[in-house]
């Protein structure tokens, strides 16, 4: 992921084999969406794939911020909601307002982007653009409602800052249930007939699992670059010691304020995509318990490190929802497990979790980045090593 | 004027009952954060288990058996996260050790999920506790009177340990300063670990009451009263006990008005008290009781 | 230990793909049910009377060949934001048709991914209409909330006499949220006046609620929510000595609503799908079923008392057997089409489907809560005709 632009020759090799990798990545994607067959192992596997590009967009968001700046926020989950809800809102097809305001007379937003776009440019494209818009619109409403709880709440700090981001997404919450903005949000009740990923394709070609990836993998981009521009390096200078980062001239609140925007807006973006994944959503479903299952999947992966919270994102969602799903059906291999049952899963990974944060606190990657370049390198000297030995 | 008592006599008992029960929660957090600076989020999640304890137990023994042994067992829940989960990283940064905590909190959850399956448990009725009296023109339970004042004679009891007693003393010399403590031979960890025991002990006496009042434990019941307590705990001046119990009745009261105002309101109900946080942390945020400090903002 | 953990990681991997392997002479129908949450209660019962039918009919025969019927059970934990993976399961199970689920909300959530996968579902007790609304693949085979609503609404006013209502659901269910709608809508067409209010999810202190009816002079309080908050507002009901009616939805008719009620001076009512002794030979055998099976009785509240929610149940599996019979095979397209025409007589009445896919049913029973022997005890039955 990281880039390496020097005259290294590891680098250029690095670099090319990413650019291969992620090219073989998004062939294999859009076979399994159009040819490959559809037995139980592509079922299982196109929603893990799905779920784990997103989540990766998210953990890496809440990475920028906990792990880049040292800002200790739980109010993931609130921007999530915002995004998703932002997102929905505006890409609900007109006819099918009746049915989803129902209780609110159709509601008071009486158009979609995506359906005035089909209008325009022809039903794919004005879909796939149509549902690009809707998420930077997702991203933008997320991240000025960051803009305005950062003025009062980023003066906070460390647990402080943890316990009052938390408080916002409750209320956050609260607000997005309140029937007086039912014709907006639909009260408490579920957004749903929006956009979603399979509505997602060019020509033939449908995008389902593509999609998700696509949008994510840009977003990461523009968060790996942040991180190695100049501002970047402002945020770790303020999470290693503020006293030291404001006596080089940063300022303080600037650049937190910075992150916080930048962080949630990329957390609007995941939101509106956990939108699409799901197609229906609810602000009920976005309590603390998801930004502390998010926190976890940073934690996992390492905090600092982007590659880590990616590769943590896909392996939990792949635990989850998928390997180890027979913890929860009473037998293994067919041999019945007494104590294999619903809930045990769960058990099992908490404990994982408990023994991560415990014995393992660096995570997968400790702050750490996977890299070819590096890779190569390593080998390289490892080699290098082993000759100069003889 | 008598009218305006009688329609509304139910919010304020309910609110008075609701916030002494958060008192009780809210002592544990604030006895913790003042040692450790640890916003212990496991907290709500033991008054959950001792709930469950209490609807186990009471399925193979007598209540005058089963309820020393819920607020014995809890105790014991609460020692052994502290050692297990806590002390390890004692040396490791603060938010290392709040992610512990949350991940503690999944765990006892989680736990609870698996073990009753994810369905609501029906808390076993304490003879008397249980029994419906009416005040004025409110029908309510025992239970509802009792709270306040055995919160009080609690905090009372508390506030004398730790005024009169040498652990008392050890413990307001840490949270004080826990290095200069350490130097002065004050065992910590048994200092730690006592404040576990107390926080723990209080929150099994306000789960019995709790849960008497509202008689369903579900996984998830413990974390909301949990999160509502360490507002009040905020709120009174962290670290302060008097303050917690407080806050604790404010918030509680607070909540049940709102719940009266009509329906356009209830859904605030939770998050008044986050609104109620975010305004103290900005404005006060040593809280009201709290003693100046120069590291919370 | 990283090497270990990634071989562990690596063998759990593989065995996932291992296991999955159909036998050919198998069907699967899967079952899309809360068995933990808010629901849990409620999904257990109508999973047992699923469980049950498949107990006693295993098999099913296609064009001469015996096939055994597989239930893969997969747990939504009543949550919305669960049911799509809840459901992919179901869908990679290989299932011919799905049953399920207790709870609308839930069902409208998981709705797409079964659509997407031209899979056939059977609603069992998910009363919104918005479930069957739009789409192709959702049947049902209860009673709407529109008309449940109309009956609740009709009985609190000729019935109870009732002139004010109180209304108390769970904020964000639509199942809660639009039974009071259709009742509110009902009611005032009465000339009702109805006070309608919402509790937060997880919410464990009623009183309040309870007052602001007590406050409001409501002479009914219409309550429908799920059975863990109904356990709780009976509970807080009788502590406070709230002396008016309760009338509640399907939901209520439960044997843990009843515990909690039992003991009490309350009046509470539910309407419902199956009014108890209306067939005494299932109900034997399904007694004699939860009792040779302690983990079925566990999950049924501890007790033999037979739930709606079951006989639903167990009417869906065997309506899911007509519709594979008349399909004549197990391809999910095949039952799909088949399912329109399927007409099944069970247990809780005639079964049959109008163009929308949902039960074309003219009956609720309601049924007061015994407050001293602990049964449900029946009222009356209102039919369309009643309620319009």
């Amino acid at each position: 992921m990281e880039k390496t632009l020097r005259k290294d020759p590891a680098g250029k090799i690095g670099a090319a084999i990413s650019a291969c990798l992620i090219a073989a990545l998004y062939i294999f994607l859009i076979l399994l969406d159009n040819v490959l067959p559809a037995n139980s192992f592509t079922l299982m596997l196109i929603p893990v794939l799905k779920k784990g590009a997103i989540y990766s967009l998210i953990c890496v968001s809440m990475n920028l911020l906990n792990g880049f700046t040292g800002l200790f926020s739980l109010g993931q989950a609130g921007f999530l909601l915002v995004g998703a809800y932002a997102y929905s809102i505006f890409a609900i097809p007109a006819d099918q307002h009746a049915a989803v305001y129902q209780y609110f007379d159709g509601g008071a937003i009486g158009f979609s982007i995506p359906e005035a776009l089909s209008r325009l440019l022809g039903e794919n494209a004005g879909n796939f653009v149509g549902a690009i818009i809707c998420i930077i619109i997702a991203g933008l409403v997320a991240a000025a409602f960051a803009a305005l709880i950062g003025v009062p709440v980023l003066r906070l700090k460390s647990d402080y800052l943890a316990i009052a981001t938390l408080g916002f997404a409750e209320i956050i919450r609260a607000i997005f249930q309140w029937n007086g903005l039912g014709p907006v949000t639909n009260g408490s009740n579920m957004l749903r007939k929006y956009t979603n990923f399979s509505a997602i394709q060019i020509g033939n070609i449908k995008l389902a699992t593509a999609f998700p990836f696509f949008i994510s993998m840009i977003c990461i981009g523009l968060i790996v670059l942040l991180i190695h521009s100049s501002y970047g390096r402002a945020f770790k200078a303020v999470r290693d010691d503020e006293v030291a980062a404001e006596a080089m001239g940063i300022s303080l609140f600037k650049h937190k304020m910075l992150s916080f925007v930048i962080s949630s807006f990329f957390a609007g973006v995941g939101g509106a995509l956990l939108a699409m994944y799901q197609t229906t959503i609810q602000a009920n479903a976005f309590k603390s318990a998801m930004t502390y299952e998010i926190l976890l999947i940073v934690v996992i992966g390492g905090i600092g490190s982007i590659s880590g919270s990616c590769i943590a994102s896909f392996l939990y969602i792949a635990c989850n929802e998928w390997w180890l799903r027979f913890l929860d059906s009473g037998s293994f291999f067919g041999i019945s497990v007494p104590f294999f049952r619903d809930g045990f899963r769960k058990v099992v990974f908490s404990v994982l979790i408990m023994v991560i944060v415990l014995f393992f606190s660096r995570g997968i990657m400790g702050d750490k980045e996977l890299s070819f370049a590096g890779m190569i390198r390593k080998h390289r000297n490892k080699t290098a090593e082993g000759g100069d030995g003889q | 004027m008598s009218n305006f008592v009688q329609a509304n006599l139910p919010y304020l008992l309910a609110g008075i009952s609701v916030g002494g029960q958060y008192a009780l929660i809210a002592i544990g957090y604030t006895m913790v954060y003042g040692i450790l600076r640890l916003i212990n989020f496991a907290h709500g999640d033991v008054f959950m288990v001792a709930g469950l304890v209490m609807v186990y137990t009471t399925t193979a023994m007598p209540m005058y058996l089963s309820i020393p042994l819920v607020i014995v067992a809890t105790v014991v829940l609460g020692f052994l996260i502290e050692r297990v989960a806590y002390k390890p990283l004692r040396s490791a940064p603060r938010m290392s050790v709040m992610i512990s905590a949350i991940g503690v909190s999944y765990l006892l959850q989680n736990c609870a999920l698996y073990f009753t399956g994810g369905l609501a448990q029906v808390y076993p009725t304490i003879p008397w506790l249980s029994n419906s009296v009416t005040i004025g023109s409110a029908t309510t339970k025992v239970v509802t009177i009792v709270t306040p004042i055995l919160t009080v004679v609690l905090v009372f009891a508390l506030v004398l340990f730790i005024q009169k007693t040498k652990i008392g003393m050890a413990m307001r010399a840490v949270s004080k300063d826990f290095e200069t403590s350490q130097l002065m031979g004050i065992k910590i960890n048994s200092v730690i670990s006592m404040t576990f025991v107390i926080g723990c002990f209080l929150a099994a006496i306000g789960s019995l009451l709790y849960f008497t009042n509202y008689p369903s434990v579900i996984p998830t019941s413990g974390s909301m009263p949990g999160l509502k307590a360490f507002v009040a705990a905020v709120f009174g001046g962290i670290g302060s006990i008097p303050g917690a119990v407080i806050g604790a009745f404010v918030i509680g009261i607070c909540e049940n008005i709102i719940k009266g105002l009509g329906s356009s309101w209830t859904i605030f109900s939770d998050a008044f008290t986050f609104v109620l946080l975010i305004v103290v942390l900005l404005v006060k945020p040593t809280g009201i009781f709290g003693e100046k400090a120069t590291d919370k903002v | 230990m990283k090497k270990i953990f990634a071989i562990a990681l690596a063998v759990v991997m593989v065995m996932a793909l291992a296991v999955p392997a159909f036998a050919a002479d198998e069907i699967v129908i899967g079952v899309f049910e809360p068995l933990s949450g808010d629901n849990g209660a409620g999904g257990k019962q109508e999973t047992l009377g699923i469980q049950y039918a498949n107990a006693e009919t295993p098999t099913v025969e296609v064009d001469g060949v015996t096939y055994d019927v597989k239930l893969v059970v997969a747990d939504n934990e009543s949550s919305t934001d669960k049911a799509v993976s809840a459901a992919t399961q179901l869908v990679a199970a290989g299932s011919s048709v799905v049953l399920g689920t207790y709870g609308s909300a839930v069902a409208i959530a998981g709705s797409d991914t079964f659509g997407d996968a031209g899979i056939p579902v059977i609603g069992v007790t998910c009363t919104n209409p918005q479930v069957t609304e739009g789409n192709e693949h959702y049947f049902r085979i209860c009673f709407l909330d529109p008309f449940q609503g109309t009956v609740q609404a009709n009985f609190a006013h000729d019935e109870l006499g009732a002139t004010k209502a109180y209304c108390l659901g769970q904020l964000g269910n639509d199942y809660d949220q639009g039974l009071i709608n259709y009742f509110t809508q009902a009611a005032e067409a009465l000339g009702m006046e109805v006070t309608a209010e919402s509790f937060p999810e997880g919410n464990s202190d009623f009183t309040s609620y309870l007052t602001n009816a007590k406050n409001a002079g409501a002479e009914v309080i219409f309550a429908p929510c799920s059975i863990s908050y109904a356990q709780l507002i009976v509970e807080q009901a009788a502590s406070q000595g709230i002396d008016v009616p309760i009338t509640a939805p399907d939901t209520w008719d439960s044997n843990v609503v009843m515990e909690a009620v039992q003991g009490t001076d309350l009046e509470v009512y539910c309407t419902t799908f199956y009014a108890e002794g209306g067939d005494p030979e299932f109900e034997e055998g399904f007694k004699e079923y939860l009792n040779s099976d302690s983990t079925a009785l566990a999950n049924n509240g501890g007790n033999d008392m037979i739930a709606a929610v079951s006989v639903m149940g167990y009417d869906a599996y065997y309506t899911a057997l007509e519709a594979i019979k008349a399909a004549g095979s197990a391809d999910p397209a095949d039952v799909m089409a088949a399912l329109p025409n399927v007409t099944y007589t069970g247990v809780s009445g005639a079964i049959a489907f109008d163009e929308i896919g949902d039960a074309i049913r003219d009956s609720a029973f309601i049924k007061q809560a015994n407050t001293e022997t602990g049964v449900w005890d029946f009222v009356a039955a209102q039919s369309v005709a009643d309620a319009e």
